[in-house]
C-alpha cells in the first residue's frame, strides 16, 4: 500500500501513535503526583523536576553514552527535588503550593544553567519496541513504535492501583493523607511518610523528564516542557487519585497533544496554534466539569490543601 | 450590624507596662522588615555558595550585579524600566493573595492586554492621541481583567483551583496571541518576527522628564499606592481581608464573597493587562511574541518577597528589575549562562517562603512576651 494511500485515516492513526508517545511523561508525572497527593501534600514543583530531569538525563547520556544511566540520573535528581519539597513543607506555615511554585522556577532555572553546554551534542535514545512490525504501512509502524518506558508506566499504574489497596505501605500513605491525627494515633509520623511519598513522586517525575529528552521529542532544549508537569497535577485530580485513572487520563491528554501535529501532517495548517493549545483547553474544561462548589470530590485525601 | 470582635485574648495588663508605647509599636513593625531582609541576605549567601561551587567568584558576581543593575545612572534607568511591568505583574499576584487565592497566570493577562491594546491602537488610527492611549489602556485592562476575573469566577462558582487554572489560562493566552499575531492581526511587513501593525509615533508613550524611563513606571507606582489604599483603607479591602481569613465567617457576616473575588481578581488581571499595554505602547511599538518575556513569572516572586503588601512591592520590583537587568552583563563578564539570574531568583523565592515559619517565634518582636517574663 502506498504511504499516502491511507489519506485521512492518517489522522486518527497519528493521534493514536501520538497519544502513546506524548502520554508517557504524563503517566510518570501523574503517578508520582498521585502518590504525593494521596499522602496529603501537593507538589506543583514537578514541572521544574520534569525539566531538570530532562536535562540531567540528557547530560549524563551524552557524557557516558548510556541512556539508561541518564534515566537513573534523572530519577535521582527528581528524588532530591522531591525530598527537598517534602522536608521544607514540614515546617509550620510553609505552604506546599507556594513552595511548589518556587521549585518550578528553581528547577527550570538550574536546568537551564547546567544544560547550556548540552544543547548542541546529541545523546543516544532510549530503545523502542516495534509493535507494528506486522504491518507494511509505515504510518502504522510509526504509530506502534512503543517505547519501553510506556510499557513500564502502564505496569506501574496497575501495580500502584493494587498496592494502594492491598499493601501495608499503600494503607499507610492513605491514612496519612486522610487524617494526620489518625495517623499519629496509629504511631505513624505523617511528616516522614509525606517526605518519602514526595521523594518517590519526584523520582517518577524525573523519569518522565528523561523520556522527554531521550526519546520524544528526543533532544534537550529550554522549551522541552511547556506545562506538562503542571497538567499532570490537574490530571491527578481529574483521575480522582486513582492510578488506573491517571493512566487513562494521560492517554487522553497525549491524544490531545498529538492533535496539532497530526492535522499538520495531512496539510491542515489553519489554527495551528489553537490546536497546540488543545491540551491546556482540555485540562481546563475537565477541571471545570469535574469540580463542584457544593460537594467535596469523591476520593479526595482529607489532608490535601488544594481540595479543602 | 453585627459586632466585630477584635483583639481576642490580648494578655495586656494595663499599668504594668514598663516600656514606652513607641518602642512596642516599633518592635511589632520591625518583624515585617527584619525577617524578609534576613531572608534576602541568607538567600544571597546560599547563592554565593552555589557560585563558588561552579568555580566563580561570588564577590565578582555581586560586584557585576551591582554595576549592571544599580551602580550608575545608566544602569539604574535600565532597572527602573524593567521594574515598571514588574510592579503591575506583582499586583496581579498580591491582590488575589489578600483573598487567600494563589494566582500565578499573570503572564497570560500581560500578553492579552498587549494584543488588545495593539488592536485598539491600530484600529483607531487618526483619532487624537490622548483618546487613543486612553482607549488602549482600557482595552488592555479589560482583556487582562476578563482573563484573570474568569479565574476568580471559576474559583468561586465552580471551585476550580485558581493556581492551576490561571497557569493553564496563561498557556492558552500565549497560544491565542500567536494565532492572532500570525493570522488576522499580522502586519504583512513583519517577516522574521510576526507582529501587529506598528503604532503610529504619536500613539507611543514616551519617557518621563529628565530620564530615559517611560511613564509606565509612574503608572505602576500609582497602581501600587491605589491598591494599598484599597486594601488597607476601604471597606472592600477590609471585607477582602476577612474573606481571605475565613470564607465562611465572611459569608455569615453577609459579605458578597463572590463579587469580592471576581472584583479583586478582575482588577488584578486589569493591572497585568495594563503592563502588557505599556510594553506595547512604550517599549515594543507593536504586539509580538516578546510580550511573553517572563514578567508575569518574575512578578510572582516580587509579590511573595513583598509579602503581598502593595507598598513593599515598589522597592522589591526595583530590586528584581535590577537583578534582571544585570543578567546580560553577568553573562558577558563572567562567562556564566543567562539562567544564572533565574537560579538566584529561585533560591530567594524558596528562602523567603521558608522564612514564613519564623514569624511569631522571636520574643524581641512581641512586647506581650516582654511583660510576661517580668
Amino acid at each position: 500500500m502506498d504511504a499516502s494511500g491511507i489519506g485521512l485515516w492518517g489522522v486518527p492513526l497519528a493521534i493514536l501513535g501520538g497519544a502513546i508517545r506524548v502520554s508517557t511523561p504524563f503517566i510518570f508525572v501523574s503517578l508520582g503526583e498521585a502518590i504525593t497527593e494521596r499522602s496529603g501534600r501537593i507538589n506543583l514543583g514537578l514541572e521544574g523536576t520534569l525539566v531538570f530531569g530532562a536535562m540531567a538525563a540528557y547530560a549524563v547520556a551524552v557524557i557516558t553514552g548510556s541512556p539508561w544511566l541518564g534515566l537513573v540520573a534523572a530519577a535521582f535528581a527528581g528524588l532530591c527535588f522531591g525530598l527537598f519539597h517534602g522536608w521544607i513543607c514540614k515546617f509550620a506555615r510553609v505552604n506546599d503550593i507556594a513552595i511548589g511554585i518556587a521549585l518550578m522556577q528553581f528547577g527550570s532555572g538550574l536546568a537551564f544553567f547546567f544544560g547550556k553546554p548540552f544543547i548542541q551534542p546529541s545523546a543516544p535514545d532510549l530503545p523502542a519496541i516495534p509493535l507494528g512490525a506486522w504491518s507494511d504501512i509505515p504510518q502504522v509502524q510509526a504509530a506502534l513504535d512503543v517505547n519501553v518506558l510506556f510499557l513500564i508506566g502502564a505496569a506501574l499504574a496497575v501495580f500502584l492501583w493494587w498496592a494502594f489497596r492491598n499493601t501495608r505501605a499503600g494503607l499507610i500513605v492513605r491514612v496519612v493523607g486522610d487524617s494526620s491525627d489518625a495517623a499519629r494515633a496509629m504511631g505513624l509520623n505523617p511528616n516522614t511518610v509525606r517526605l518519602i511519598a514526595t521523594g518517590v513522586g519526584g523520582a517518577l517525575a524525573g523519569i518522565g523528564g528523561a523520556y522527554l529528552s531521550l526519546y520524544y521529542p528526543g533532544s534537550w532544549t529550554e522549551r522541552i516542557s511547556s506545562g506538562q508537569g503542571l497538567m499532570a497535577v490537574a490530571l491527578v485530580i481529574f483521575a480522582r487519585w486513582n492510578p488506573l485513572g491517571c493512566f487513562a487520563a494521560a492517554l487522553l491528554f497525549g491524544g490531545a497533544g498529538a492533535l496539532g501535529p497530526a492535522l499538520q501532517s495531512v496539510g491542515v495548517t489553519q489554527g495551528y496554534y489553537l490546536f497546540y493549545a488543545a491540551p491546556y483547553i482540555l485540562t481546563l474544561v475537565i477541571m471545570i466539569a469535574t469540580s463542584s462548589p457544593s460537594r467535596s470530590l469523591a476520593g479526595a485525601p482529607g489532608e490535601l490543601s488544594i481540595t479543602k | 450590624m453585627a459586632e466585630i470582635v477584635t483583639e481576642v485574648g490580648m494578655p495586656v495588663t494595663f499599668g504594668a507596662r514598663s516600656h514606652p508605647a513607641a518602642l512596642e509599636w516599633m518592635a511589632r513593625r520591625a518583624e515585617a522588615f527584619v525577617i524578609p531582609l534576613a531572608a534576602l541576605v541568607v538567600g544571597m549567601a546560599l547563592f554565593s555558595l552555589f557560585i563558588l561551587a561552579v568555580g566563580k567568584s561570588p564577590v565578582q558576581l555581586y560586584e557585576t550585579m551591582w554595576r549592571g543593575g544599580f551602580g550608575s545612572w545608566f544602569s539604574m534607568q535600565n532597572s527602573l524600566s524593567r521594574a515598571a511591568p514588574l510592579l503591575l505583574a506583582a499586583l496581579c499576584v498580591a491582590l488575589p493573595a489578600r483573598l487567600g487565592l494563589v494566582v500565578i497566570g499573570g503572564e497570560g493577562a500581560i500578553v492579552l492586554g498587549g494584543v488588545a491594546a495593539a488592536a485598539a491602537g491600530t484600529a483607531l488610527d487618526g483619532v487624537p492621541s490622548f483618546i487613543v492611549i486612553l482607549v488602549m489602556g482600557v482595552a488592555g485592562m479589560a482583556a487582562g481583567g476578563i482573563w484573570i476575573g474568569a479565574v476568580g469566577a471559576l474559583r468561586h462558582y465552580r471551585a476550580v483551583n485558581e493556581t492551576i487554572s490561571s497557569l493553564l489560562m496563561a498557556y492558552i493566552a500565549i497560544a491565542l496571541m500567536n494565532q492572532l499575531v500570525e493570522g488576522p492581526l499580522r502586519d504583512p511587513a513583519s517577516l522574521n518576527k510576526p507582529s501587529t501593525q506598528p503604532l503610529a509615533d504619536i500613539y507611543r508613550i514616551g519617557d518621563m522628564p529628565g530620564m530615559e524611563v517611560h511613564w509606565g513606571l509612574a503608572v505602576g507606582v500609582v497602581a501600587c499606592v491605589v491598591s494599598w489604599v484599597l486594601i488597607e483603607k476601604t471597606r472592600w479591602g477590609f471585607a477582602a481581608r476577612i474573606a481571605g481569613g475565613n470564607v465562611r465567617a465572611a459569608q455569615v457576616q453577609g459579605l458578597a464573597v463572590g463579587s469580592l473575588i471576581v472584583g479583586f481578581t478582575g482588577l488584578a488581571g486589569g493591572f497585568a493587562g495594563l503592563a502588557g499595554m505599556l510594553e506595547v505602547a512604550a517599549v515594543q511599538g507593536s504586539a509580538n511574541a516578546s510580550l511573553a518575556a517572563g514578567y508575569g513569572y518574575t512578578g510572582i516572586l516580587v509579590a511573595f518577597l513583598a509579602r503581598h503588601n502593595p507598598l513593599a512591592i515598589i522597592p522589591v520590583a526595583f530590586l528584581l528589575g535590577g537583578i534582571d537587568a544585570s543578567g546580560g552583563l553577568i553573562q558577558r563578564r563572567m562567562d556564566l549562562p543567562d539562567a544564572t539570574v533565574l537560579v538566584l531568583q529561585g533560591m530567594l523565592f524558596i528562602v523567603i517562603l521558608f522564612s514564613e515559619t519564623f514569624y511569631g517565634r522571636f520574643k524581641a518582636f512581641n512586647p506581650d512576651l516582654w511583660q510576661r517574663s517580668n
